[in-house]
């Protein structure tokens, strides 16, 4: 698959935006969610930055926040019991979540766009995809049913859907899982977004339909110049697409770099041990070096570093003090007390100190 | 292209289980007063094969193509319309009443969902101690609690959190509530329906590292039914790739992984991501065009060759079979058998 060299940001936005800094930024953002059995810190200080044509990955397991994340972006979280305690998310300059209701759905699905994992149940199914995609246009553009209906027609083709002058009417439960993803993309690149957030776009799909929904995505990025957020658990689509990389664990980002140089050489204890629990398709290790424990309840924090409970090299400088994400070299930046020997291979597990 | 298994099973060991030529459709039928039967969805069509004990067979195959009716049919859960399974030698299909009670003892099966295949409303201690309610003649000598304490224990679980329900456990947790229960009876046979799909990678690895243990300690073998063939290479010894109810290659790990020839089984591999974005654009990449076709009504010929790149006349009309083709050592249901390693990431 060919990669996109991060490029330029592009000369003219939407008129009322100056350009000036990244696409979109989010700085120290915190979200939590206030429930009955204590407050859930889903995010805890993230911070990155995206450039137009350029693709993040936002790698994580689940209840690493990466969800909330693109909720809060988009500014579809569920409030109450979500809540915004800090930060700020910056489009083109602009602080989103300064914003009036009515400003930022303006927005939403013009300038920044989303794709969700489950097409099923993010589509309408009483209502034809035709007249579902071509919504876009009547409510946004405030174009004539037919004149929609053709631009709806036209993206079906865009995206891959066989025959659309024919499809246009159907229903979503009379479209494959693959064909639903691509109904779902359509729907999301109608009013040519800047920013595309892709929430796990392919998990619920066939590998071989994957190959095919991935590639699309890519595609369609190259030629509209937008900046993709990929939301995704695996670790073989992110080396596949990604150009930036933020691993994250327990709302925080653990370590973010550009995406050649993580998988070469990780910078945090996570993310290392991550790569080793892969099964791999070119190795036959009956073995897998798994992670143990488990990731930490939202409610109840470890104090110090959140993965210092599963991290075979934690000290009590760990369990006792929270690393900040600091660069080791470049863009590179790694949460870990001892990133520097992590990255360099110094570290020795106490075990491997012994023999 | 790898070393072979090291904890590989004994090829002379006894066949546990010969599977020959099951068929199941499932008719579908029209009309709302007068049923009548307008067609079938042919969910598995003649699927052979031979497990070894202390083996692992892996299937692998996309949604639909008949690998979770595979499983049903081995636990006698659906019952076949022809064919033969044998277990030991002895026919599991002829079997009835307190026969196949017994059997069913020896095959057991893990579910893909550990939210929904646990009762929310029983305890652990009570899940995993069922198979002693359903089959008392089995019932472990020691007394129930103290066996299903030590089962927890096996499968790596805290034996005190025996009173525990499992929303009090996470999924990784609660697929090892799952093996527990698979373990209880002493299976010979485990059929794992992709086990670790819905788990997170770092959970993942240990629950497969859980079921390899448990297999090298008790010599159990699996059926390890999975869409994912990274996972699944590091499992199996065997490996049966299947398209819309049939099996279109069969053969061991290393010639599967080291010689893929049917053109599907290539396109899966080449589909699969690898964890390694220095090997962009070095592997051959196949994208299959369009969905698999609709198993109520199947492509004439190869089934395959809708999708395929290498189709030519003698696809439409004549159905290959599962043989050993020329230049290959595996079974391969394909008129263009060739292996291509090119789709496989390179060694560096």
């Amino acid at each position: 698959m060919t990669t996109t060299p991060p490029s330029t940001p592009p000369a003219s936005g939407p008129g009322a935006f100056a350009s000036s800094g990244p696409l979109l930024e989010v700085k120290d953002l915190h979200v939590e969610f206030r429930t009955k059995s204590g407050v859930a810190q889903a995010i805890n200080g993230l911070n990155f930055s995206l450039e137009a044509g350029e693709t993040l990955a936002i790698l994580g397991e689940s209840g690493s926040g990466k969800s909330v994340t693109a909720q809060t972006i988009m500014g579809i979280l569920d409030m109450p019991p979500g809540h915004i305690a800090g930060g700020e998310i910056r489009y083109r300059g602009q602080d989103l979540l300064a914003m009036k209701p009515e400003q930022r759905r303006l927005l939403r699905g013009v300038n920044i766009s989303m794709i969700f994992q489950d097409a099923l149940s993010s589509l309408n199914p009483v209502l034809p995809v035709g007249w579902q995609i071509a919504e876009m246009f009547r409510v946004h553009q405030k174009m004539k049913r037919k004149a929609a209906r053709e631009r709806a027609i036209g993206l079906m083709k865009r995206v891959g859907i066989p025959a659309p002058e024919q499809r246009v009417g159907d229903y979503p439960h009379q479209f494959s899982g693959g064909m639903r993803q691509r109904i779902m993309i359509a729907m999301a690149i109608a009013l040519e977004p800047d920013v595309l957030i892709a929430d796990e776009p392919t998990t619920a799909l066939d590998v071989t339909v994957q190959a095919q929904v991935m590639r699309l995505l890519k595609d369609l990025q190259t030629e509209n110049n937008m900046g993709l957020i990929l939301i995704t658990h695996d670790l073989g689509v992110v080396a596949d697409v990604a150009d930036k990389i933020a691993v994250m664990y327990a709302g925080r980002v653990m370590e973010a770099s550009d995406v050649y140089e993580i998988y070469a050489k990780p910078g945090h204890p996570y993310t290392k041990g991550l790569l080793e629990s892969l099964p791999r398709l070119d190795s036959a290790e009956t073995r897998l070096n798994a992670i143990p424990g488990l990731p930490p309840s939202l409610t109840d924090m470890p104090t110090g570093c959140p993965f210092s409970p599963r991290c075979p090299y934690a000290t009590d400088l760990c369990r006792n003090e929270l690393p900040e994400l600091l660069p080791i070299v470049g863009q590179h930046t790694s949460a870990c007390h001892y990133r520097d020997d992590i990255y360099h291979g110094r570290l020795q597990t106490p075990e491997e100190a012994q023999t | 292209m790898s070393l072979p298994n090291t904890e590989s099973f004994d090829e002379n060991a006894e066949v546990v289980l010969e599977v020959e030529n099951l068929v199941k459709h499932f008719p579908v039928k029209e009309g709302l007063v007068f049923k009548r039967q307008t067609g079938a969805v042919q969910a598995v069509d003649g699927v052979s094969f031979q497990l070894r004990r202390g083996e692992t067979l892996g299937v692998v195959g996309e949604s639909g193509c008949g690998k979770s009716t595979l499983a049903k049919l081995l636990m006698r859960l659906e019952e076949p319309d022809s064919g033969s399974i044998r277990f030991r030698g002895q026919d599991f299909l002829a079997m009835r009443g307190e026969a196949l009670r017994h059997m069913r003892r020896k095959i057991q099966i893990i579910f893909q969902d550990p939210y929904t295949s646990l009762n929310p409303r029983m305890s652990v201690g009570d899940i995993v101690a069922e198979p002693f309610k359903l089959h008392p003649e089995a019932k472990p000598a020691q007394g129930v609690r103290k066996r299903v304490k030590e089962l927890l224990d096996v499968v790596g679980l805290d034996p005190d959190h025996i009173n525990r329900y499992p929303h009090q456990f996470s999924g990784g947790q609660r697929q090892r509530i799952g093996i527990a229960r698979g373990l209880a009876l002493n299976p010979d046979v485990i059929i794992c329906d992709e086990p670790v799909s819905a788990l997170d990678v770092s959970v993942q690895a240990q629950v497969m590292n859980l079921l390899k243990d448990l297999q090298n300690e008790f010599g159990m073998s699996y059926i390890f039914i999975a869409h994912d063939l990274s996972v699944v290479r590091h499992i199996s010894d065997q490996l049966a790739v299947m398209y819309l109810g049939r099996l279109v290659e069969l053969g061991t790990d290393d010639e599967l992984y080291g010689a893929p020839s049917h053109p599907y089984t290539q396109a899966l591999l080449s589909a699969v991501p690898v964890p390694d974005p220095t090997l962009r654009g070095d592997r051959e990449e196949i994208v299959l065009k369009g969905d698999p076709p609709n198993p109520a009504n199947p492509p004439s010929g190869c089934r395959f060759r809708t999708r395929c790149w290498k189709a030519t006349d003698i696809c439409v009309t004549h159905d290959p079979e599962l043989t050993v083709r020329p230049g290959v050592t595996q079974e391969v249901a394909c008129h263009h058998a060739e292996p291509n390693t090119r789709v496989l990431p390179q060694e560096v």
